[in-house]
């Protein structure tokens, strides 16, 4: 782990940079000094349009509001929200590529938008709808050059490399040009380029979209493998909750620019979901099970039971005590479902 | 300094495999910068002839040295990378050079050395072949060819800021092309593609004093002619030096300004 480099020690920086720190994302919370960026607006058609040529209205856009979060180094955190909550604009306000209006940026005693060499070097920034690898010439090329950017020692590298190598089975695609690769193999290729030069902190905006289940879980055990290792901070968006809850102890949910959850994965389905869910295997098929909570769903003798979490003890109890019982589980509802709920309320 | 020539040197290596992926784009382009110089040639030698033999002080052998090497000058200071900004702000591309601890344009100069590289294997032999087809008026002096060297560089340096720094209006217009076509066609008449600004009325070859296009192109193709006089020569330097500098500073002011304006648009 490096040490953090410290700004000018103002008071409210002073907290920020503490040692257990690796990003603190403090936009001001009240309007008109939280993040904003001016765009052009206009309204659809042909009047419009020529109208917009005497007159330009823009409108501030608020893209993240009330969203605060501190990361300790080695942390992952998933960053979730539905589409446009503004999770691609806070990944690429930490990463230095937007300038927020307002409020107070710190990664690794960075702000990000100075675009401090140090910074960038310890940093990486993976968009999986985005490339950086050179399209038409092979990967080992693209790596090269990276390799010349981040001033990466040849035995460093190789190093690197044949880590990378290993956990991502990156032999056969290094000498094929990117445009010849599948997305998957891409992918691979564009995540092992974000990382030869061994940043500390992650920006991870949905690394899986549009991949297999297989490269999916492939990539997902390798960014876990990473974090370990090189004891990286990592800060991941996806919409494929598997993603989530195989490497993320913590998340953060933002809806509509603002913060709507910031914690433990277990305590955000303890919290949003006041439910479990037993499955029982009976002896008999097509038991009326109505009244021990609400069936979800009753296939031959497989019934699926929908009860208040604070119930689950009773209802079990009462389910083993009263009926032929072969086999019955509990379950925490699936994490769609969670989630799903936080963003409805 | 070592970083820079490493980095450089990756840069370079990288381009130079790109641009051969598109070798036949890039004769067809070559075909076009070669043709327009020779359009002009043939037209200036046409009315020199029915003028009697010559226009101004240029002689039919005086055009062809003129524009032989003219179209050199021009093949070695240009860039395309007006264009490329339009493209890498509109869609969000610029971002990834935004992250890398480098600042963007040390990669578009290597890269504009590889295309350069790449296409001196058809400019010098089309250069021989016009040699011997016009049979231009074109004396060797090694001190001459010295000096012109040195502003050929300065030529390609100065030039180099100056689009970049009009190709980062990208960051406010988001679409550059009328302001790429009103530049090119002023250097049109200003450098002195259309004819050598010796022959154009007094009051442009006043503005094309003023502005950049003529420190660019047209001098160093007068210098290497021995058309100039010392202190001619000594002023063409003083103007590069100028612009040159002028276009650093503007570089600095404008990304500056650019980068903060930039929406990282795109996914």
């Amino acid at each position: 782990m490096g040490h953090p480099i410290l700004p000018p020690s103002t008071p409210h920086s002073q907290k920020l940079t503490s040692p257990q720190t690796h990003i603190t994302f403090r936009p001001c919370p009240t309007p008109p000094t939280s993040p904003s960026y001016e765009v052009p607006q206009r309204e659809p058609g042909l009047g419009a349009a020529i109208k917009s040529l005497v007159s330009r209205t823009t409108r501030d856009v608020e893209a993240v509001k009330n969203i605060t979060f501190d990361v300790a180094p080695g942390e992952i955190v998933g960053f979730l929200g539905p589409n446009g909550a503004g999770k691609t604009t806070t990944l690429k306000m930490l990463s230095g590529l937007l300038h927020p209006t307002a409020g107070e940026i710190s990664v690794i005693g960075h702000t990000p938008y100075a675009r401090h060499k140090d910074f960038l070097n310890r940093i990486t920034l993976v968009m999986g709808q985005r490339n950086q690898l050179m399209w038409d010439i092979p990967v080992a090329d693209s790596f090269e050059r990276n390799r010349a950017i981040y001033r990466i020692s040849h035995g460093e590298y190789n190093k690197t490399l044949d880590e990378l190598n290993a956990l991502l089975d990156l032999s056969d695609l290094l000498s094929k040009p990117v445009r010849n690769l599948s997305l998957g193999e891409r992918m691979k290729c564009e995540i092992a380029a974000a990382l030869l030069h061994r940043p500390q902190v992650l920006f991870l905006d949905e690394p899986t979209i549009g991949l297999d289940v297989t490269m999916q879980r492939r990539i997902r055990a390798f960014l876990g493998e990473y974090n370990r290792r090189h004891s990286a901070t990592v800060l991941l968006t996806s919409h494929y909750m598997a993603d989530v809850e195989a490497l993320c102890k913590r998340v953060i949910i933002i809806h509509h620019g603002e913060l709507l959850f910031d914690g433990d994965l277990n305590t955000l389905i303890e919290r949003f979901s006041p439910h479990k869910t037993i499955v029982v295997d009976l002896e008999v098929e097509r038991a009326d099970l109505s009244a021990y909570g609400d069936v979800v769903t009753a296939e031959g003798n497989s019934v699926t039971l929908r009860v208040p979490k604070t119930k689950t003890a009773d209802v079990t109890g009462k389910l083993l005590a009263n009926l032929p019982v072969i086999d019955l589980t509990v379950e925490d509802p699936p994490i769609e479902e969670v989630i799903e709920q936080v963003f409805s309320n | 300094m070592k970083y820079y020539t490493a980095t450089y040197w990756a840069f370079f290596k990288t381009s130079l495999l790109e641009q051969f992926q598109y070798r036949a784009a890039m004769a067809i382009w070559m075909i076009g910068r070669i043709l327009e110089p020779i359009i002009y040639l043939t037209v200036w030698t046409t009315v020199a002839q029915t003028r009697g033999g010559s226009v101004g002080s240029y002689s039919p052998a005086d055009f062809a040295a003129y524009y032989i090497v003219l179209m050199l000058v021009n093949q070695f200071t240009f860039s395309w990378i007006m264009h490329t900004y339009d493209f890498r702000i509109r869609q969000g591309e610029l971002s990834n050079f935004l992250l890398k601890p480098i600042h963007p344009i040390h990669a578009d100069i290597a890269e504009n050395i590889a295309y350069k590289v790449m296409t001196a294997v058809i400019i010098f032999p089309t250069a021989i072949l016009l040699f011997f087809l016009f049979e231009p008026n074109l004396a060797f002096h090694i001190q001459t060819f010295a000096v012109f060297l040195l502003a050929l560089g300065l030529a390609f340096i100065m030039r180099f800021f100056i689009e970049w720094t009009l190709a980062l209006i990208a960051f406010w217009t988001t679409r550059n092309e009328a302001i790429n076509q009103m530049y090119f066609t002023l250097g049109l008449f200003l450098s002195g593609r259309i004819a050598p600004i010796d022959l154009l009325p007094d009051a442009i070859q006043t503005l094309a004093n003023a502005l950049p296009f003529r420190w660019a192109v047209a001098f160093p193709v007068e210098l290497m002619l021995g058309r100039l006089s010392q202190e001619q020569i000594l002023n063409g330097f003083t103007m590069q030096a100028l612009w040159l500098l002028a276009g650093f500073l503007l570089i600095q002011l404008t990304w500056r300004l650019g980068v903060k304006k930039y929406s990282a648009v795109g996914s």
